[in-house]
């Protein structure tokens, strides 16, 4: 009946599996090796250490210093993140633990909702609120003239788009723990608040960790909402209200326009191979953190 | 009987919406002596259990109305302090929950509620209360580790430790060894009959061999009422309800 016997299907289907498994895994390695053979001819002529850490960008005269744009994300994406983390985590603390089950059944879909929104309309949002905001309010509040487009108005636009994420894995963190676990620190006489602090977020600090992990690679990686408000403008930001430029928007910005400019597009290539990079050693360290706090 | 009442619950009754869980329950547990509070599932215990130290206030959802006095005070009246109540009582569950620290956290966290704060006061009685469970000897080297490396026996006698050491007059236990292996299970009765010297043990079992075996005083409850209770010998030998005659003789529906 079968053109196989049995153990030549077995290893036929066998083999199958592996191929399927091997292309999910290497493919990483093959975005690094293609970001990395086409951004040689950079490489090549340019010192890696000047290219990371110089401060001067002028393709035109073959000037390549990818400092301001690493600067620029790094400071875009600490900042969301430190505006989202604590609302996120105090959030989820109080969906899961305080309030009643139904206030739950009302915020996944208002969750989700904000989750499914383009990251342009994110952005325009914050050309029309950020933008005038900073302008108007924040920036005379602290003194400072700004026009707006800022380093702070891309943290804040992204503080809100990755919410949904974050909240999203820490609402189903929190929801894993049993409660009698709660019910155990209780029985002992802590206080709903001690119980909390020392013993529920203590249990969920391996995936509290993993989900802003995943908020700050998501965070990092943002392109469009960011560059419709960041103002690029290639110089190292001295404070949050003056404008910045990211990798990201680099990319997109340019690639495919100017390229007769000589290495312009091998430079390109060589921006997302640092986001690639950075993005790899954002999940090391959080896989790190995780095996360290997963001990209990 | 001339035992001291330690638990009084009188006209208690449980809601969860129209459902009504507990029905006009009316016992009382005598003072250093292990009742066993039995029943098939889902007959309320656990939730009869809950109310004594005020875990139904976690679910919003349950009305509870009625008396629970202990050695006295109402424990239901809103006034009562429910933390120190709680320490009142330890509670030892169906599964160990060991809290997501080292042994030796586990029962130094329920010290540090109490009020102990000298580091050395705080190891005396770590040591003494690992002692008390049977657990000190197996786990003396490895006070550092996190709790949850230790066998589940291991850890339902943790568990044990820990209630232990917010000095409790009552214990309260929830199948506690519906978990265990054999000689785990042992090792906790063994242990419930030594303390019960000194503390009031409040027992939910429906393991009819464990009751026989070390209870003193039995409540039998089916679906949310109590059918019948009295000393154990005369629940056992001489039960007055037919329910209770059938469930016995394990000829329950």
């Amino acid at each position: 009946m079968y053109i196989l016997n049995r153990w030549q299907r077995h290893w036929v289907n066998n083999t199958w599996m592996i191929i399927s498994l091997l292309v999910v895994a290497t493919l990483p390695f093959f975005l690094f090796l293609g970001l990395y053979l086409k951004s040689f001819l950079l490489l090549h002529d340019y010192h890696l250490g000047h290219l990371l850490f110089g401060k001067i960008w002028k393709p035109g005269i073959g000037q390549f210093g990818f400092f301001p744009f690493i600067v620029g994300s790094i400071w875009v994406t600490l900042l969301a993140m430190v505006i989202s983390a604590p609302i996120c985590l105090l959030a989820a603390i109080y969906v899961t633990q305080y309030s009643k089950t139904h206030l739950l059944r009302i915020m996944h879909p208002a969750i989700d909702i904000l989750a499914g929104i383009p990251s342009v309309v994110y952005g325009l949002w914050g050309i029309l609120v950020i933008v005038p905001f900073i302008s108007r309010y924040l920036g005379p509040l602290f003194g400072v003239t700004t026009v707006g487009y800022s380093i702070l108005a891309a943290a804040l636009v992204l503080s809100i788009m990755i919410v949904p994420f974050i909240l999203n894995i820490l609402i189903e963190i929190f929801r894993a723990i049993p409660v009698e676990l709660k019910e155990a620190s209780l029985a002992l006489g802590a206080t709903e608040w001690q119980s909390i602090k020392q013993v529920m977020v203590k249990k969920a600090l391996p995936g509290i960790i993993a989900a802003f992990g995943f908020g700050l690679a998501r965070a990092f990686g943002e392109t469009m909402a960011v560059l419709m408000v960041v103002g690029n403008v290639v110089e190292l930001p001295k404070s949050v209200f003056d404008p910045g430029y990211t990798l990201p928007a680099l990319i997109a910005n340019n690639y495919g326009e100017m390229l007769s400019i000589p290495k312009y597009d091998s430079a390109l290539m060589f921006a997302a191979l640092i986001l690639l990079v950075v993005s790899l050693f954002f999940n090391l360290i959080m896989h790190f953190f995780i095996i360290r706090y997963n001990r209990y | 009987m001339t035992d001291n009442k330690k638990i009084q619950i009188s006209d208690l009754n449980v809601f969860a919406g129209k459902f009504q869980i507990l029905k006009n329950i009316n016992i009382e547990l005598p003072e250093n002596k292990i009742t066993v509070i039995l029943g098939p599932s889902g007959c309320g215990k656990t939730t009869l259990l809950k109310c004594m130290n005020r875990l139904t206030d976690l679910y919003p959802e349950l009305k509870v109305t009625g008396d629970i006095r202990i050695s006295g005070n109402n424990i239901l009246a809103a006034r009562e302090d429910i933390y120190k109540l709680r320490q009142n009582m330890g509670l030892l569950s169906q599964r160990p929950y060991p809290l997501p620290m080292t042994i030796y956290n586990n029962i130094a966290y329920g010290l540090k509620l109490r009020g102990v704060k000298k580091r050395r006061e705080i190891h005396k009685l770590v040591v003494h209360y690992l002692q008390q469970a049977n657990l000190w000897e197996e786990v003396r080297t490895r006070l550092r580790e996190p709790a949850s490396r230790l066998s589940i026996g291991q850890q339902q006698r943790l568990c044990l430790a820990r209630g232990l050491a917010v000095s409790p007059g009552i214990i309260l236990a929830d199948e506690p060894t519906s978990a265990l292996d054999p000689i785990s299970s042992q090792y906790i009765e063994q242990k419930f009959l030594e303390l019960k010297n000194d503390y009031t043990i409040v027992l939910v079992t429906h393991v009819l061999r464990q009751a026989r075996r070390i209870a003193d005083y039995v409540v039998f409850m089916y679906l949310g009422e109590v059918i019948e209770q009295g000393d154990v010998h005369e629940v056992f030998e001489n039960p007055k309800m037919e329910k209770t005659k059938l469930y016995l003789g394990g000829t329950f529906n």
